[in-house]
């Protein structure tokens, strides 16, 4: 930046670069403009040569035989469910056991921190069969709790939320009000919990999405076809109604629209979190 | 991490009292708090994990009595040509997705880093795709890629190009799996390449024009070596999730996938190592040869994350 004072670029490279970096815009957003063409017009629309490529009238029709075919409200209210409380849960249990990591000292801290580091390097697939064996002898299978409750705390919001109350919350802080007679919980409900608030929005946005998007354990575990979640019912459309596009991108759309509402209106300080947090992973 | 310690550590208030019960008694809150993670740690993936292992050496449908098999499902393993397959399409799919993926990644990173305005309109557009559904992504190439109406071949047969039967040829079926996951993680690298540019200090560069470098060799000679750590960072997270590629193949060929002998798409050529996984134990009902398969392919991404660690760090002592 700093050699950009003595010189600034011709208007001419500047204009080449933005055309470039658009060019990548465009093929980062199209798919989304495109499921929405195919969504609002009819299966021949999409079928005819030269096919469609503006938006039609056809969204409602298209919704409607979604709702027919598929329990979309259902598994909706699934994902919903399932990605609130696993939110919720592991932006307490993660904050919390990560506050205690930043700034308490207790036997076998360092020891029990460096065992949470290693749980990143065992791969799901690893644990897939006796996970689902478990949820069959405990009867969790086909409910949503075999998708909340194991998810409820992780090693990588931990890991991230120390690095943050690291630095966002002062010693000072909690010494004085250890000094005014503050346990520990309240140490940490009443004084670090205001302070780490962004951090635990992005972490919040973070989990929230992943549990949205998650598919391969959901496919596993929910195997009442009349009680599934929005990604598995979402592929079973796709399976089912291959030829019928207008419909199965219709139901793509809504399983895919919340979230990017969502990203859009968290976007900005989200991106530098999520870099932030995969450099010191 | 010890430098960051908190000095107000409660360490020096409660003198630590004799023996194991006065440890609990004292730190029984600190405990309490970050055992959540540890129970759900231990029940969720520490005893699956070894129960894994234990089951890699059984013959087990998960209704039955499990029966003591010794090595022969790893025996087995190593004579399955369908195995071998899976693994071979992981690799050329994480290959074909990987070069031109870090490639793109770093070209827009250095793009963005040449002071241009709107660089947080920009992110925010390239991060996108990330946070996408891959069944929705999948589906969505599935449509596009379809060999009679898909777009691709109609825009095709705009240019005078015949049909490509992009979804039923052995390697064009890689390459949309490819090309699906390039959409998915090109962004993502380019916006950490970006932070990496950032970091490099600037006197770097008016160093280098000084000494009249021009912008290759500065591009080779600063901006590369600079950005080593990181580059190995992104190899390293594209190797471990590119060996476990599962979603897009079981959302593009089919669902029923585990009982289709096609699964993975005509010619099995889609076949990913973890589908092949997801179609013995869960389709099959194969517990303990799929245990064995899990733990094979555990050990190659193992094995393939090392061989990547040492090849970045011997050239990274040729350098020095």
């Amino acid at each position: 930046m700093a050699a950009s004072r003595t010189k600034k670029p011709v208007p001419l490279k500047r204009l080449a670069l933005h055309l470039m970096l658009l060019g990548g815009v465009v093929i980062s957003l199209f798919p989304f403009y495109w499921t929405a063409v195919m969504a609002t017009n009819t299966t021949r629309d999409i079928y005819s040569t030269p096919p469609k490529l503006v938006f039609g009238p056809e969204l409602f029709n298209n919704i409607s035989r979604v709702f027919e075919t598929i329990d979309f409200t259902g598994s909706f209210l699934n994902t919903l469910t399932v990605a609130c409380c696993t939110t919720v849960l592991v932006l307490f249990f993660d904050s919390l056991a990560a506050f205690t990591f930043a700034k308490y000292e207790f036997p076998g801290r360092k020891y029990l921190f460096g065992a949470l580091l290693l749980t990143f390097m065992l791969p799901a697939q690893l644990s897939l069969i006796p996970q689902f064996v478990i949820m069959v002898n405990i009867g969790w299978v086909g409910t949503i709790k075999a998708l909340i409750i194991p998810a409820a705390a992780n090693a990588f919001g931990i890991f991230w939320m120390r690095q943050y109350i690291m630095g966002a919350v002062p010693d000072d802080l909690i010494a004085a009000a250890r000094l005014d007679g503050a346990g520990f919980f309240r140490q940490y409900w009443n004084v670090a919990l205001p302070i780490i608030r962004p951090g635990l929005a992005f972490l919040g946005i973070f989990t929230f999405i992943g549990s949205w998007n998650d598919y391969a354990w959901p496919l596993i575990v929910m195997t009442d076809p009349s009680n599934l979640t929005l990604q598995v019912a979402l592929s079973q459309l796709n399976t089912a109604h291959n030829t019928d596009y207008s419909m199965v991108m219709a139901g793509a759309l809504l399983a895919v629209a919340p979230l990017v509402v969502v990203f859009a209106l968290f976007a900005r300080g989200f991106v530098a979190d999520a870099v932030k947090g995969a450099l010191r992973g | 991490m010890t430098a960051t310690r908190a000095a107000a550590a409660p360490k020096a208030r409660h003198a630590p009292a004799a023996g194991r019960k006065g440890v609990l008694r004292t730190y029984w809150p600190q405990y309490l708090a970050i055992s959540p993670f540890y129970l759900l740690f231990l029940v969720f993936s520490l005893v699956p994990v070894l129960f894994s292992l234990y089951l890699a050496f059984q013959r087990w449908d998960g209704v039955g009595d499990m029966t003591f098999v010794g090595l022969r499902n790893f025996q087995f393993l190593i004579k399955d040509s369908t195995f071998w397959l899976s693994l071979y399409n992981t690799f050329v799919i994480w290959i074909l997705s990987t070069v031109p993926m870090l490639m793109l990644s770093l070209v827009i990173a250095v793009l963005l880093n040449s002071n241009v305005r709107f660089t947080s309109v920009y992110r925010i557009a390239y991060f996108i795709p990330n946070v996408t559904s891959i069944v929705a992504i999948a589906i969505f190439f599935g449509a596009v890629f379809s060999t009679n109406f898909g777009l691709v071949n109609v825009v095709l047969g705009w240019l005078h190009i015949g049909a490509v039967p992009w979804l039923t040829n052995e390697w064009t079926i890689k390459l949309v799996i490819a090309f699906l996951i390039t959409w998915q993680w090109t962004g993502y690298n380019a916006i950490i390449y970006l932070a990496g540019l950032q970091a490099i200090p600037t006197e770097m560069y008016e160093a280098a024009k000084i000494d009249g470098a021009g912008p290759v060799q500065t591009f080779f000679r600063i901006t590369i070596p600079q950005l080593r750590p990181i580059i190995l960072f992104t190899v390293v997270v594209s190797t471990i999730n590119g060996m476990q590629t599962f979603t897009e193949p079981q959302v593009l060929f089919g669902g029923n996938a585990s009982i289709n002998p096609d699964s993975g798409g005509p010619g099995q050529a889609g076949l990913t190592a973890i589908l092949y996984f997801y179609r013995e134990a869960f389709g099959n009902n194969d517990y303990g040869y799929g245990a064995a398969i899990a733990w094979a392919v555990f050990l190659v991404i193992l094995l393939f994350t090392a061989l990547n660690w040492r090849l970045v760090q011997r050239r990274e002592k040729e350098a020095a």
